[in-house]
């Protein structure tokens, strides 16, 4: 996996406008708990994001990870706590729910793109009927984006026609296509074939270039290693360690953190 | 060391599949005669066909009596199925007693209901939208007022006189419109996280299918009077339509809950959060999956449905088979051995080919709608 992970950067990344606001905070995560049943997944999550901030959450499965980041767009809900996104505090009303929906781009694990729809109309179905804007310039944002993700060939196929690594670059110029100012990325790359996942990875480092603030739940080491600002470690649904990554791979505190590290990282 | 180690220098390169062996003579022999038991089998098939074949031609072609015979020949010792008797009493068999110098009021609604219809089936003909709501808003509000009679001069012609064909496919087609999305409607409340919309439309749903149709028509037609208060009367013909569209809603919504619960957890999540809300989530991304899942389901309904209308005879109406059975008891110029049989294979054969037509056109819907998993 690190072989694949550490080669996928050859090139510099362009720093320029990586700048992480000291003001402006994108997320904050304050006591945050949250239960499935009776089993408590979530435990006492702080968090804050600031703006253009990349942070990479890692763990053994079962951590709670993917369940935090789906907390951040209420596709699960919390029960004790706050989570503030853009400013707007999540509860249970549901035009507030779709308001931070609106901002904020998911990426699953395994694409969930429309199969019934075209490339095409899976990029502009949400900016027309979300964000109102008119068909012929939703269009033309979509293809800006596939261009972007570098397959603007194949919008006018259907998902079940593209490759793994293509149905995920789709899956991010989907999201992209809403303008959100804050990405969540839950997995992308593993159910991915080893020689598309730099292909995926690509896209989001450019990304990460252009200064959006970004969440990724994944296993890239390499891709932490390079872009993140932060990695938070989590196990048995609590934060263990949080550091920049330089630190974390080089000097990991927590017992459980050292162990992970030691498992993955041959 | 490089005994086993192996480089292919020369790639092979992709080549035409070879030769299938074609022909009638493989056909046969790979399809009918490849093991002993196949050609048993093969050969009682033809032996049954054999046996089976020559009567029945005999009976609806060989000695049966064509459109233009006479009751004379129905009644000859081994005359076949009566077509002259069903080519006299077409009429009947349509419109039932509906006034007949009246017969084109309702020749006017089959057309412009074919006029409507047949466009809506074909995916490239244009104007869908004003198609659909020409055919779901306009048209029956005009094909009332031309059946019913009593504006623009027009004759009131009362409900209790329409029967025949008429009646079965204006039960039919008014009882498939509103069954579909009324069913729908059911299979999402009761998948609702509110309690109540969820209670009702369960309660529904049970309440209906646990009860044969022939029960709800009788319902319909004797206990909601009297219920009503005194001196109102609904028209028997909506009350069977009414029973009709409430039974084969309930069956609807079972069979698109099936299509809903096919439909990945990942679709809804994409969907939400992308921000849509719930009507447009279900609009865009999970009924058009699910709707195409169960599409066989649906069309079984309709079927259903369709036959089903030959119930209403119950409540006193003269739908097809109605007319054909009251027709076969009464019209006693044409009685002969074989006159109430042919009525009622007419009868089969009228039903058949609109059942027929419905499955064969889901079927090419479903090829058409197959894109998810096209390559």
């Amino acid at each position: 996996m690190s072989q694949v992970s550490e080669t996928i950067v050859e090139r510099e990344i362009d720093t320029r406008h990586m700048q992480v606001s000291t003001t402006e905070v994108a997320i904050d995560v304050v006591n945050m708990h949250k239960w499935y049943g009776d089993f408590h997944v979530l435990r006492d999550i702080n968090l804050r994001v600031m703006k253009g901030e990349r942070i990479v959450i890692a763990g053994p499965s079962g951590s709670g990870k993917s369940t935090l980041i789906r907390c951040i767009n209420r596709l699960e809900e919390h029960q004790e706590g706050q989570i503030i996104v853009n400013g707007t505090e999540l509860t249970a009303d549901l035009k507030r729910i779709d308001e931070v929906r609106r901002e904020v781009g998911m990426v699953f694990q395994h694409f969930n793109l429309f199969p019934h729809l075209t490339i095409l109309q899976n990029l502009t179905l949400a900016p027309i009927w979300v964000r109102g804007i008119p068909k012929a310039e939703a269009e033309a944002t979509a293809m800006h984006y596939l261009e972007r993700v570098k397959i603007p060939e194949q919008a006018n196929k259907f998902p079940g026609q593209l490759s793994g690594g293509q149905q995920q670059r789709v899956a991010i110029a989907r999201s992209l296509c809403m303008q959100p100012k804050i990405m969540l990325f839950d997995e992308p790359t593993s159910a991915l074939d080893p020689e598309m996942v730099k292909e995926v990875l690509e896209v989001m480092i450019s990304l990460a270039e252009e200064g959006m603030t970004m969440i990724c739940v994944t296993h890239e080491m390499g891709f932490a290693r390079q872009v993140a600002n932060r990695v938070i470690f989590m196990d048995q649904g609590q934060i263990i360690e949080e550091n920049e990554p330089e630190e974390f791979f080089s000097n990991p505190q927590h017992e459980r953190t050292k162990l992970f590290l030691s498992q993955i990282l041959h | 060391m490089t005994d086993i180690g192996f480089v292919r220098s020369d790639m092979v390169s992709a080549r035409p599949a070879p030769h299938r062996t074609t022909g009638a003579v493989a056909w046969a022999r790979k399809n009918l005669f490849s093991t002993p038991l196949d050609t048993g089998l093969t050969i009682l098939g033809l032996l049954f066909l054999a046996w089976i074949v020559p009567p029945l031609f005999g009976f609806f072609i060989g000695n049966a009596v064509g459109p233009n015979g006479t009751v004379e020949q129905c009644r000859m010792e081994n005359a076949g199925a009566c077509w002259a008797y069903i080519a006299a009493e077409m009429e009947f068999f349509i419109y039932g007693f509906y006034d007949i110098p009246e017969h084109w009021r309702p020749n006017i609604v089959f057309a412009l209901g074919a006029l409507l219809f047949v466009p809506l089936l074909i995916p490239k003909a244009p104007f869908k939208r004003t198609n659909a709501v020409l055919f779901i808003v306009v048209y029956p509000i005009v094909s009332y007022f031309l059946l019913a009679g009593g504006v623009f001069g027009l004759k009131v012609i009362p409900t209790e006189k329409w029967g025949g064909l008429l009646v079965t496919l204006i039960i039919s087609v008014i009882g498939i419109t509103l069954s579909f999305p009324l069913g729908v409607i059911l299979a999402l409340g009761r998948q609702s996280q509110l309690p109540i919309i969820k209670t009702v439309c369960v309660g529904f749903i049970e309440l209906i299918r646990a009860v044969p149709l022939i029960t709800i028509l009788f319902m319909a037609s004797i206990m909601l009077p009297l219920f009503m208060p005194q001196g109102m009367t609904v028209d028997k013909f909506l009350r069977a339509i009414v029973g009709v569209t409430l039974f084969t809603s309930a069956y609807m919504a079972e069979v698109v809950r099936g299509g809903l619960q096919a439909i990945p957890r990942g679709q809804y999540e994409a969907a939400s959060a992308l921000g849509l809300g719930y009507w447009k989530r279900m609009w865009f991304i999970i009924l058009p999956q699910a709707l195409k899942h169960v599409i066989p389901g649906i069309v079984n309904n309709f079927i259903s449905l369709f036959k089903d209308t030959s119930l209403v005879y119950i409540v006193g109406m003269k739908d097809l088979l109605e007319a054909v059975k009251t027709k076969n008891d009464t019209a006693l110029e044409w009685q002969s051995g074989n006159t109430a049989t042919t009525g009622y294979i007419f009868a089969a054969m009228v039903f058949w080919v609109f059942c027929f037509g419905m499955s064969r056109y889901s079927i090419y819907m479903e090829r058409r709608l197959n894109t998810g998993y096209k390559r």
